[in-house]
């Protein structure tokens, strides 16, 4: 079997996918940041203990947890519309779908990071008399953030690595330029190999960088 | 129930109760964990200004009572007030009320200082001890900021202003520690073995902190100390506790010299001979 492979295929197929990266960027950033705040949110709610908001919280994760991504995806932007007439674009629900997605497992990272820091340190608050919320933004979370920086960062790598699933929705990200690059030339093999390349040399940089930033910061 | 000053805790300020004689008061305290029944109906009585160590053996419940007057832990049962502002009061069986405001506002009277300093790891000395006169007490920054410059000047540490405590070495934080309590102006202190976890050449250094504070202020102070010699010196007044009940307490030559109980006697044989 000989492997039909064309240079100039690859050359056209570039600036195509170049364009469908930087919206799969986008969403990746955009998600990531909703499920920094969100999970931080989810963790504190929990760890608060405040009546029926925790343990609705906690419902709400499990809930997430337990179902696939593309389910999700579809429930929200095909379901939800059709029975809310709430319209959002595709792109806006990929965001929102996978940023709570994601801050589903953040908010257990933020919880293991709150919870390795020392009791002690509550302790001493109180003694202090410092307000609960002064207690999270200057005692708690400083010490629990920098430790949670590298388990961010692998979700976030993953996160990257979902957003083809947006391709359900039609979002033009980059699997989908690659298909449509394909659909069109029938070179399927030189587009699904460029898109698979970009992924696989962006999360590799990125999974090194976060292995640099574990060594500084420590792992929980 | 006397009023309370603006910052309730300012040791210059007196109030009715402050006049009066009992600084902190345990009224039939009794504290268990399943089992283990830690305090036994304790009635204890602190005056104000008063210098008291509390000595006994380990789990005896001499840290249980430090916890419960600064409200880390709850008493089971019974009634403990500071300066006339009641703290705790516990029926048995009847929902434990945490954090009342009324709590919050005794509480600005406790300062405590522990066996394992606490300190903020990631704020230099001068922002520990800056954090909660800030944020609490509503001073301004420049004013919190001279007033720790002061403190950090007073326990020696006036050079390591801006370490952090990862930087300094254990009797050096415990310095900070005690430096951060005192930002408070609190009238009552709390100190749980604040020498045990330093090596024994650092051990002095916080003795003397602790020293200049019980000669020079009229704050109540309540230790739980191992340290013989250093509550005997310096105490008013020493407390015996075994198996959650106070044996045996006087004056501290009574205590060491010529203790009245067997189990006191026990103790200080034990720990006197290492
Ligand atoms: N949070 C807790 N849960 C269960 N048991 C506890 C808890 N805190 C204290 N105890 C138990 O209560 C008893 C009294 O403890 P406490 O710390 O007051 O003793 P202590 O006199 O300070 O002893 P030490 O000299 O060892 O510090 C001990 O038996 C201890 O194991
Ligand atoms: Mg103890």
């Amino acid at each position: 079997m000989t492997v039909d492979w064309s240079w100039h295929a690859v050359a056209e197929a570039f600036p195509l996918l170049l364009r469908g990266l930087v919206v799969t960027l986008e969403i990746t950033v955009l998600a990531a940041l909703l499920s920094y705040v969100l999970g931080l949110v989810f963790a504190v709610i929990r760890m608060s203990r405040i009546p029926v908001l925790s343990q609705l919280t906690f419902l709400f994760i499990e809930a997430v947890r337990s179902t696939p991504l593309l389910v999700q995806v579809f429930m929200f932007y095909y379901v939800l519309q059709s029975q809310t007439g709430i319209l959002l674009s595709a792109f806006l629900s990929g965001v929102i779908v996978i940023g709570v997605h994601y801050a589903c497992y953040t908010s257990e990272v933020y919880r293991a990071g709150i919870e390795a820091v020392p009791k002690g340190q509550w302790e001493a608050a109180t003694a202090l008399n410092l307000p609960r919320g002064r207690v999270w933004t200057s005692v708690i979370l400083p010490q629990a953030v920098p430790r949670v920086l590298p388990a961010l960062g692998n979700y976030t790598i993953a996160m990257f690595k979902e957003t083809p699933l947006l391709l359900g929705i039609g979002v033009l990200e980059m699997l989908n330029r690659a298909k449509e690059y394909g659909a069109e030339t029938f070179r399927v093999l030189e587009a699904y190999t460029l898109a698979g390349v970009f992924f696989l040399v962006i999360s590799y940089i990125a999974s090194v960088m976060v292995r640099r930033l574990e060594s500084r910061v420590g792992t929980l | 129930m006397p009023s309370h000053g603006d910052h309730g805790a300012n040791a210059e300020t007196s109030s009715a109760a402050a006049q009066s004689d009992v600084m902190i008061s345990f009224d039939n305290v009794d504290k268990s964990w399943g089992e283990n029944h830690v305090l036994k109906k304790l009635n204890f009585h602190v005056k104000p200004a008063e210098k008291v160590s509390i000595i006994g053996p380990s789990g005896s419940g001499k840290t249980t009572i430090l916890r419960i007057l600064m409200t880390l832990e709850n008493p089971d049962e019974g009634v403990v007030t500071v300066d006339g502002d009641e703290l705790w009061n516990v029926e048995r069986g009847r929902r434990i009320r945490r954090e009342t405001k009324q709590m919050k506002l005794t509480r600005r009277k406790i300062g405590m200082v522990f066996q394992q300093f606490n300190l903020f790891p990631h704020l230099s000395a001068l922002q520990n001890v800056m954090e909660a006169p800030v944020r609490v007490l509503g001073m301004s920054k420049d004013e919190a900021h001279e007033r720790a410059k002061e403190l950090l000047d007073m326990v020696g540490l006036g050079e390591h202003l801006n370490h952090k405590p990862p930087k300094l070495s254990g009797g050096q934080q415990q310095r900070v520690a005690i430096a951060r309590a005192m930002a408070m102006r609190p009238k009552v202190m709390l100190f749980d073995e604040v020498t045990s976890a330093l090596d024994p050449e650092l051990v002095g250094d916080v003795l003397d902190v602790i020293r200049d504070l019980a000669t020079s202020t009229d704050m109540t102070m309540l230790l739980v100390t191992h340290e013989m010699r250093f509550a005997e010196e310096i105490s008013d007044r020493v407390v015996m506790f075994d198996n959650g009940v106070a044996v045996e307490q006087g004056p501290p030559h009574k205590i060491f010299k010529d203790p009245d109980n067997d189990r006191t006697r026990q103790f200080l044989r034990a720990v006197l001979e290492h």
